[in-house]
This record gives structure tokens, C-alpha cells and sequence, in this order.
């Protein structure tokens, strides 16, 4: 990134918000869910009737001191909860049960990687609090559903370490990803269960003292982060060169114009007037609970553990292996599959197997006309409606109810929805080492065995890849018409069956390959020609055309082979 | 025989355990009562007579069931319930416009309790708007008379629960307490009122005005009546994180036994901070005449100091009003409760909504609470305001501390005057104010304490008011127990309810007399 003026340095925080992957609210027992109908998640205490009381969700706290000791933090034995006053529609309560002078957790820090150099993150603290609810306009009316009202959240401040957007974004990114894998997070950004706000200063290089930051609000995908804190950082500098001043203020971003506007200078801050929350006791966590937390993890479990070891084990490029790892489920399939691979003597190199999963079976979820035969077939199965209306009515926001039915305009859906409708699809990679969960995982998803049959019969060229990945295409669809159960996947089909009953074997019989190739030189004599006489680049294109004739069917070695005898023989003899 | 509204409940316990009556009866009594008298004193703000005729016929089946009269001692007994309580379909008002027509969707654990021990609900009972204020005028509906004289006002907040006990239209109420809205009406009304210590009465569906000064608590005829009131309530609630575990005692058995000989050699301490400047005369004396018997009953009296009792005013009020002005920040006019349309200027305007719904749903003292609070807890005022307050307040802990380490008990005046006259305070909020000054520091502490009513004023006059004179009796944590037993031998020492009655229960409602009282009222508020 290139500044306007670069005797400039940025310096910049991150306030991130998460919420927790938790069964209920933070203050109350509503289910803490996303995409229901609007207010119908909520209780006296999340809708601040008179009279109601929070009491604390203890799962929540137990997520939170998971993240902070993943990030390195102190836990704080007793830590407060404080209120945090304002007035708005989404907030029920006229405040936000948050921490503020002794929050849960403080002093940790993060290691991000920097074109191969590691670089430590200072994090001031993570602390609990509560969401609000959500606004939604429409025309001159403005609706409250409050079924967000009160979920869990915890509050992950960085020092100003960061010097850069790429850094930054860096910084997001590993941070979302340990949270993922821990699963304390989901990590959506469009959904707005991982947000961001950043706060940005400029200073002369080498000066120590920080100059007048801004906070940019409102950058939900680590791409906005990037523009907005690359703009706001230019914007700043040049306000300096041009004998102007920063003031400190709160701007909002606008992905659409890609610049930050001010959204109210320092003066027109909110005095939050923060107390002790009367309602709650201070919050005190004895030893052994947090011990228990501490011994529910291992290191292992953490991204850029499996990073390093992915490339350093696998020779897996740090691409891949970023990839591989951006998705808990995912790592988790692929070392599902390396272990089955091992244990079944299938002998796939491990390089071989990552790139499947990257270009093939990710290749699926990526792509809007699977997903949308994907949703088609699961509609039709007896359940279907219900299984994916939850789902459904998230990808069509404002929620559209006729359209939530109708499996025909399932396309429109995932178009609203965006790069983010893959989540909606179901667990296809719930791989998951838990006993109680292995039923499930052997019976209703594509087991990674079967994935590496699929692999194994391209190996051996039964089939050609093409028609090894349409297999996992078909491989990875609901059956039409059968039971499928909620939270689980339906029912695949084998390698086997699929080859079978499509008739997708490679034609590898020598004879009518033979038969093929005096075709092809036949309709082509003037290449044929071009050939004998030692343009030996032409061969790959009679190897096209016999393919052509076999619609992929061939095994293109046998095809290769074949051919070469031919030509080898017309050379001898001259074409006859 | 007397008229069965005028028994204690555990009078009336004993009679429906013998069959001698039924809870129709009893109910009937209160209603017919509450008819004839109510409209002078203006005790309810709402009352379902046939709610509580089924309450009743539902308690009748559950007796009628059981065999040697083994049903909770509140069965088929008729309450009233300061309309702070929610309490499933009722409206819950809280006195304040702003919750004029809400319905509650839920009950409160006390409510919960109450209706699993088959209790009879007469009604809400009128309070000063959102507990705020100590004469039940702040309630933005009606005015409730004390029934010692109805030109004088009840105390409060609770001022309809203790109005209600001591004219017989109720067997017993349930208030609450910040700061001392239980035990001053009670001492105002010639009733007994206990708060107890903080936590072990849920706070869970009680609108919230100060979350770590209310306490839930009793209002009743006599001290075995709060002993009963209380153990049907108290305990542990997992919906509030502030209530605690504790043990809880068979507070009517204690009691029943508690005889003069357990007052010998008990300690009770007499703060010199609470006989200061401002103490009624006849208050001084009755509270004096106390001390004597403490003496004769063999018990050793001591003057002792709770030095930082003068702060506590101050204290409480920055506390207080700062939890407040948070608490009432729900009141916005957006889900439920009144919301202020102007369709003359339809902006659409969000702040407006907010601002105009606030402006007009509350009333005056609510708003100057509100504006107090907000005030103490801003930006660059929180640690000269809210935060000293935090610090005496620990101050105030520890010199109740220091002076339970001397004495088992204290004892002292429960507010410096007897009855006021309506309007009397309300042109001055401090003097309001002033008129908690002895209750306030308990809240502060946690502490439980009470109210009992130990004598009247101008006994020698015969021109001056007779106005009930309350005795506080403060106890040390959880300690509600000894303190209820010690208030017991008292009450049984003086004799007040023998001795003493409202001129309500001399034919005070024949027409002649009635009107005087209406009378009476209204000079009260052209004054
Ligand atoms: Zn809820």
C-alpha cells in the first residue's frame, strides 16, 4: 500500500465484537439463535419488562475464558459487570450490561505472520457483554425485533500495534479464525456476528507520540476493513500535509463509496455513564473452573498450529494450507482423510488430497448453481420445507414468506444472499472426533472414505478427473424424495452406485479406442499429415478429439498410448 | 364477636383451621369493607372483588381437602399487594402514568409464593409513583389518607399497603423498601412493618427503583402476622443473582415462643445520632418510655454512635437516584407503557418520542430523581458523586458493624415526626427527604429491620392529633429471627393494638362523621 506521503505511519486499533456460540442469551434462557421470526425469541428479561432481572449466563462466561486463554489473556478471578447507558429502540433496557473497569480477562496478546516474519499483537482485554436488538426500515416505518436483544458478546481490544491495513486484516483474520476453531465464534462478518471497528491515527515516522485518532465503524468483511482503514489512513495524512488537523471523531464507512464520513465529533459522544451493575454480583471464577477450561483445548486445535504443520508434514503450500485451515470443519476433513488414507493403505499423496478438497469440494460450495440444486433436491424431500425455512428466511432479507416456498426462486434467494449462502447449506464436513457424534457423521454425510475412493479411481484412471468431479457433485447432493432429519446431513451416494448407474466407467478397451483414433485421422488429414512430417505438438489435439468422441469417457493414457503407436507406425510407412 | 376484618391472620388461620368459618367469609368481610370505607382512604388503586371471591372458593376446596388443618398458614387469608408487584393479568401501575395500562405477563416470585400458599388477592395498593417519595402524594392517581386522620398523610411509599392493614382492609400487604417505604407508613399508620435484610426476599417482578436498597417485606396487624408474611416469601430465587442462600427459620414458630425472659441481659443500643435536632417531641418521649422497659424487662440499654449517620441522607440519594435514573431508562415508549403521539407535529422525529413520552409520562419527583441521577453519574461527576457516595455507604456498613460487635440490637425513633399533614412536604422535597433520615442507613447496610407501633401523640392534649409513634428495632444480618421475637415481647409489653385504634373502627363511616372526614381532606389541599 502506498500512502500519499510515506514519512507517514499508521497506527491502528481493533475493537472486535463476537458473538458467542452459545445455546441462550447472555442474561436470560431465549435460544440464541439467528434467522427466526422476528420477536419471537424473547422473555421478560430480554424484552426489559418491569420487574425483570439478568442472571448470568454461565456457558457465555465459560466461551469467553476459552477465547481469552487462546489469546493469551490473564483471567481475572473477579471481574464486574457495569452498565452502559443510552437511549435507543434496539435496546431494551435503556442500557448494555457490559464490563468496564474490571473486565474478565486482560494483558494478552497474538502472533500474526507478516510476509513470513511473526509479529506480537498487544490485546488490552476481552470482556462479556450483551447485543442489542435490530432496526429494520421500511418505507416511513421502523420495526424493532429485539430476538437479538441480549446475545452473548464478547468485547476483544487490541493495543494500537498495528501498522498497516494489511496488518491489520492479518491480525482479523487469525483472530477469527482461532475463534472459529474454538468454536466460541461462527467468525460471519455479513451476518454481523464478528464485527469490527477500527481506530486509526497517523504520525511522522519514528515519533513517538500518537496523533489524534479517528474510529471507523460499520466495516463488515474483512475486505471493507482494508479499503476503509487504507482510505481514513490517506485521508488523514493529507488533511496533515495540507496544514489541516485530525478531530477526533466517529466515522462510518460506506462500501459503496469506499470513503468513511463522520458520524459525530468528540463533543457529540454519548456519556455512557457507567456504574456498577447493581442486579449482578461481582463475577468470581474459582481455580478450577478456569483450570477445566484451560484442559478442554489443546494447542493443536488452534489454526496456525495446524498451519505449520500442514506445510511442514504435507509440503502443502502456505496458500493451501491457509485455505485448509480458514474452516475448523474443513481442517478437520482433510485430517479425517489423511488418517483413513493412512489407515486403509490407499497411499494418495497428501498434497493430492488437499487439492482436491481446495478445487473440487470447495470448488461446490463457492458455486451458486450447485447450491441452488442442492436447495432444490432437499425441497423435495418430505421435510425439506421446514428443515431449510430457517435458513431461507436469512438468505432473503427483508424476509420475503412467499418466496421462502417456493423452491423455484431458491436462485434469486441465493443471489441476495451472496458469497455467504454456502453457510446455510448443511454440515457436509461435521467431522467431528466427539463418540456421541460418530453415528451421525457415518451415516448422513459423504464419509472422507468415500471422498478418497473417488480420488483413488481417477488415480487409477477408471475415470478422467472431469468426470471425477462431477461424481463428487453428485456425490455431495441430497437424494430427492428420501427422510433427511434436521442439523443432519442426507444421505449420500457411493462412488460405486453413481459410476454405475450414470455408465461414467472409462471406455479403456483398446479395440474401439482403436476405432476411434481411425476416425479421427480420417476427418483430420491435413494435421495428420502435419504430424508424420515431425509436428509432434499436434498429438495432444488428436488426443482432444478422441476424447471428444468419448465425451471424457476415455482414459486419456490409454488414448496417449494408443496414439503413439499409430503415429509411430504411419511414420514407418508413410500414411498407408 | 368482632368483625372478621379486623382479625390478625393468625387469628383468622385458627379459625378456618376449626371450621368455624370459610375463606368466603373472610373475604366477603373485606370486600363489603373496602366498599364502605375505601373510597375515603383511597388505600387501592385497583380491586377485582370477584377475583377474589374465586381466590377465595379455591382456598375453601384446598382446606376442605386437607385434614388436620395441615395448609400453609396463609391460606385463604386476603392481602393486598403494592402495585409494584407484578402479578399475571392485573394491571401493574407502579402510581406512574407512564404504566397506566400495563398488564402484567408475568408473576413475580413473591406473587409466585403467594399463590402457591392459595392467598386471596384483593387488590393493588395505591404508592408514591415508582417508591418515590415518603406520603404515597406522589402517585400520579390518588391520595391516600392515613385513617388515624384523614387530613394527614399515610407515609410511603407504601402508603396504601399500611393505610390498607390499619383500617381493616386487608388481613396483611406486601410493600417494598429503599429507604425505609415499608416501616415509616408502618410507623405512621400504628401498623408493624418489616424490611428485611437484602436478599433473602426476591427482588424478580418487582419494578426496580434502587436495585441495592429495594427489599421486598411485610405489612401487618401485628408482629406474629409479619413473622407469617415473611416465611411465606422468603428464600433463594434463581432469577435474581442479588438474593442469597440462607437458612430460613421458622419465623411464626420463633415468635409464638418468644416470652419477656428472652430479653434479659440482651444488649440494645440507642444511636445518640438518632435523637437529634428535628425529633418530634411526643415521638422522643414514647421512644424514651420503650427504654424504660427495656430496662425493667432486664435488658442493658446503651447509647451508642453510628458517626457517619449524618452522611447518609446524602448518600442514599446520590445512590439511589443514580440506579434509578438506569432503572427507569426502560420506560421509553417504544414496547410497552404510555407513548406521547403528537399528531398535530407528525415528525417522526425518534428523540421527540423519546423525550415528549418521558416528559409527560412521569411525574415531578420521578423526573427530578431521574435528572438527579443522570447528573451524578455523568462523565467527570461520577467520583465526586456516585463513587464518595459508594465509599460512605461502606462507611455506614461499617459502623453498624462496629456497633453490633457492642450491642445484640438497636433501637430508635422509625421517623422523626408522626403523621404529616397532606401537602404539608410536598412544597419542600428536602424536608421529604428528611423524614426517612432514621431508615435510610439501613438500606445502606443491608440491614433488616422494623417497625412497631409503641404509642400516640398529644395523650395529654386534647386538643393535639393521636398519631401512632413507631419503634425501629434493627438487627444484624439474617438476624430477622431474634428481631422478631424481641419485637413481639415488646408489642405484648405495650399493648398498642388493645389500647389504640383508627377512629375508623368507632362507626367513623356513619354519614355524619364521614363527611367530616371529606371535609377534612380538602382544607388538607387547599393548605
Ligand atoms: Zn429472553
Amino acid at each position: 500500500m502506498e500512502y500519499i506521503d510515506d514519512s507517514f505511519e499508521a497506527v491502528i486499533g481493533l475493537e472486535v465484537h463476537t458473538q458467542l456460540l452459545t445455546r441462550t442469551k447472555m442474561f436470560c434462557s431465549c435460544s440464541n439463535k439467528f434467522g427466526q421470526k422476528p420477536n419471537s425469541l424473547v422473555c421478560p428479561v430480554c424484552l426489559a419488562l418491569p420487574g425483570s432481572l439478568p442472571v448470568i449466563n454461565e456457558g457465555a462466561v465459560k466461551l469467553a475464558v476459552k477465547a481469552a486463554l487462546a489469546l493469551n489473556l490473564n483471567i481475572n478471578k473477579k471481574s464486574l459487570f457495569a452498565r452502559k447507558n443510552y437511549f435507543y429502540p434496539d435496546l431494551p433496557k435503556g442500557y448494555q450490561i457490559s464490563q468496564y473497569h474490571d473486565p474478565i480477562s486482560s494483558n494478552g496478546f497474538l502472533i500474526i505472520n507478516i510476509n513470513g516474519t511473526d509479529k506480537k499483537i498487544r490485546i488490552n482485554r476481552l470482556h462479556i457483554e450483551e447485543d442489542a436488538g435490530k432496526l429494520i426500515h421500511a418505507g416511513d416505518k421502523s420495526y424493532v425485533d429485539l430476538n437479538r436483544a441480549g446475545t452473548p458478546l464478547v468485547e476483544i481490544v487490541s493495543e494500537p500495534d498495528l501498522r498497516s491495513a494489511q496488518e491489520a486484516v492479518s491480525y482479523l483474520k487469525e483472530l477469527r479464525d482461532i475463534l472459529v476453531y474454538l468454536e466460541v465464534s461462527d467468525g460471519n462478518m455479513e451476518e454481523g456476528s464478528f464485527r469490527c471497528d477500527a481506530n486509526v491515527s497517523v504520525r511522522k515516522g519514528g515519533t513517538g507520540k500518537l496523533g489524534t485518532r479517528t474510529e471507523v465503524k460499520n466495516v463488515n468483511s474483512f475486505k471493507f476493513v482494508e479499503r476503509a482503514i487504507e482510505y481514513e489512513i490517506n485521508r488523514q495524512i493529507s488533511a496533515i500535509i495540507n496544514g489541516g488537523y485530525v478531530m477526533q471523531e466517529t466515522r462510518l464507512f460506506d462500501s459503496k463509496t469506499g470513503k468513511t464520513e463522520s458520524m459525530r465529533s468528540k463533543e457529540e459522544a454519548h456519556d455512557y455513564r457507567y456504574f456498577e451493575e447493581p442486579d449482578l454480583p461481582p463475577l468470581i471464577l474459582s481455580d478450577e473452573f478456569v483450570e477445566n477450561i484451560r484442559n478442554s483445548f489443546s494447542e493443536a486445535d488452534l489454526p496456525s498450529v495446524k498451519r505449520k504443520k500442514y506445510i511442514k508434514e504435507y509440503s502443502l503450500t502456505p496458500p493451501d494450507a491457509e485455505v485448509l485451515t480458514q474452516d475448523r470443519k474443513v481442517a478437520y476433513f482433510f485430517e479425517k482423510c489423511i488418517e483413513i488414507n493412512k489407515s486403509k493403505g490407499f497411499n494418495i499423496n497428501e498434497k493430492q488430497i488437499a487439492n482436491w478438497i481446495i478445487n473440487d469440494l470447495l470448488f461446490y460450495f463457492r458455486n451458486s448453481a450447485f447450491i441452488s440444486k442442492f436447495l432444490k433436491n432437499a425441497l423435495k424431500s418430505p421435510h425439506g420445507i421446514d428443515i431449510f425455512k430457517d435458513r431461507f428466511t436469512v438468505i432473503s432479507s427483508p424476509p420475503r414468506p412467499n418466496l421462502m416456498y417456493d423452491a423455484e426462486n431458491i436462485g434469486e434467494l441465493i443471489e441476495a444472499a451472496g458469497p455467504s449462502a454456502y453457510s446455510y447449506l448443511p454440515d457436509i464436513f461435521k467431522v467431528d472426533n466427539r463418540e456421541n457424534e460418530k453415528k451421525i457423521i457415518t451415516k448422513t454425510i459423504m464419509s472422507p472414505e468415500n471422498f478418497l475412493k473417488l480420488i483413488l479411481e481417477v488415480e487409477k484412471g477408471s475415470i478422467n478427473k472431469n468426470t471425477g468431479k462431477e461424481i463428487l457433485g453428485d456425490m455431495l447432493l441430497p437424494a430427492p424424495g428420501k427422510e433427511i432429519s434436521k442439523g443432519m446431513l442426507l444421505p449420500y451416494k457411493t462412488v460405486e452406485e453413481i459410476i454405475k448407474k450414470n455408465n461414467l466407467a472409462q471406455v479403456s478397451d483398446e479395440k474401439s479406442i482403436e476405432v476411434l483414433i481411425k476416425d479421427v485421422f480420417e476427418e483430420n488429414p491435413k494435421e495428420l499429415n502435419d504430424l508424420i512430417s515431425g509436428k509432434d505438438k499436434l498429438t495432444g489435439f488428436f488426443i482432444g478429439e478422441v476424447m471428444k468422441k468419448t465425451k471424457g469417457k476415455a482414459n486419456p493414457k490409454t488414448v496417449n498410448e494408443l496414439l503413439r503407436k499409430y503415429i509411430a507406425s504411419y511414420k514407418r510407412t508413410g500414411g498407408n | 364477636m368482632q368483625p372478621l376484618y379486623e382479625l390478625t391472620i393468625h387469628e383468622l388461620n385458627g379459625l378456618l383451621k376449626k371450621k368455624e368459618i370459610k375463606s368466603v367469609d373472610i373475604t366477603k368481610s373485606y370486600i363489603d369493607r373496602i366498599k364502605k370505607i375505601d373510597p375515603v382512604i383511597n388505600s387501592y388503586l385497583s380491586i377485582d372483588p370477584e377475583r377474589a371471591m374465586d381466590d377465595a372458593k379455591m382456598a375453601d376446596t384446598v382446606i376442605e381437602k386437607t385434614s388436620d388443618g395441615d395448609f400453609p398458614e396463609l391460606t385463604g387469608i386476603p392481602l393486598s399487594i403494592k402495585d409494584i408487584y407484578l402479578m399475571k393479568d392485573t394491571k401493574t401501575t407502579c402510581a406512574s402514568k407512564i404504566l397506566e395500562n400495563f398488564n402484567s405477563p408475568y408473576d413475580s416470585t413473591v406473587i409466585k409464593k403467594l399463590k402457591e400458599n392459595n392467598f386471596v388477592f384483593l387488590g393493588k395498593t395505591n404508592m408514591d409513583e415508582f417508591a418515590m417519595g415518603s406520603s404515597t402524594e406522589n402517585s400520579a392517581f390518588k391520595i391516600t389518607k392515613n385513617p388515624w386522620d384523614t387530613s394527614r398523610v399515610p407515609g410511603g411509599s407504601s402508603g396504601g399497603s399500611a393505610a390498607g392493614v390499619s383500617a381493616g382492609l386487608c388481613a396483611g400487604s406486601f410493600g417494598t423498601d429503599t429507604g425505609g417505604s415499608i416501616r415509616q407508613p408502618a410507623s405512621l399508620c400504628g401498623v408493624v412493618g418489616l424490611k428485611p435484610t437484602y436478599g433473602i426476599i426476591s427482588r424478580y417482578g418487582i419494578i426496580a427503583f434502587s436495585s441495592s436498597l429495594d427489599q421486598a417485606g411485610p405489612i401487618a396487624k401485628d408482629v406474629l402476622d409479619c413473622a407469617i408474611l415473611l416465611k411465606s416469601v422468603a428464600g433463594y430465587d434463581k432469577n435474581d443473582h442479588t438474593s442469597r442462600k440462607f437458612e430460613i427459620k421458622d419465623y411464626p414458630e420463633l415468635v409464638r415462643k418468644a416470652g419477656k425472659s428472652i430479653i434479659k441481659g440482651l444488649k440494645i443500643g440507642f444511636p445518640v445520632e438518632f435523637f437529634s435536632e428535628g425529633l418530634e417531641k411526643d415521638v422522643y418521649k414514647k421512644i424514651m418510655d420503650v427504654k424504660e422497659l427495656f430496662k425493667d424487662l432486664g435488658a442493658q440499654t446503651i447509647d451508642i454512635s453510628l458517626p457517619d449517620t449524618s452522611y447518609s441522607i446524602a448518600a442514599y440519594y446520590v445512590i439511589a437516584t443514580s440506579e434509578a435514573s438506569s432503572n427507569l431508562e426502560r420506560y421509553d415508549g417504544i414496547r410497552y407503557g404510555y407513548r406521547f403521539i403528537d399528531d398535530k407535529n407528525k415528525t417522526g422525529d425518534l428523540n421527540e418520542l423519546f423525550v415528549n413520552s418521558r416528559t409527560k409520562g412521569f411525574g415531578k419527583e420521578v423526573k427530578r430523581r431521574i435528572m438527579l441521577g443522570t447528573f451524578a453519574l455523568s462523565a467527570g461527576y461520577y467520583d465526586a458523586y456516585y463513587k464518595k457516595a459508594s465509599l460512605v455507604r461502606k462507611l455506614i456498613i461499617k459502623n453498624y458493624k462496629d456497633a453490633f460487635n457492642k450491642v445484640d440490637m438497636i433501637a430508635g425513633p422509625t421517623s422523626p415526626t408522626a403523621a404529616f399533614l397532606i401537602g404539608e412536604k410536598m412544597i419542600d422535597p428536602l424536608s421529604m427527604y428528611l423524614s426517612d433520615i432514621y431508615t435510610i442507613s439501613i438500606n445502606l447496610a443491608y440491614l433488616p429491620a422494623m417497625s412497631i407501633p409503641v404509642g400516640i401523640t398529644g395523650e395529654n392534649s386534647s386538643s393535639a392529633s393521636k398519631l401512632p409513634v413507631g419503634m425501629q428495632i434493627i438487627a444484624p444480618w439474617l438476624a430477622e429471627d431474634k428481631m422478631l421475637c424481641v419485637a413481639k415481647v415488646i408489642e405484648d409489653t405495650v399493648g398498642f393494638a388493645e389500647k389504640y385504634k383508627p377512629p375508623l373502627h368507632e362507626s367513623f363511616f356513619d354519614e355524619g362523621k364521614g363527611r367530616t372526614a371529606d371535609m377534612a381532606d380538602r382544607s388538607a389541599n387547599i393548605k
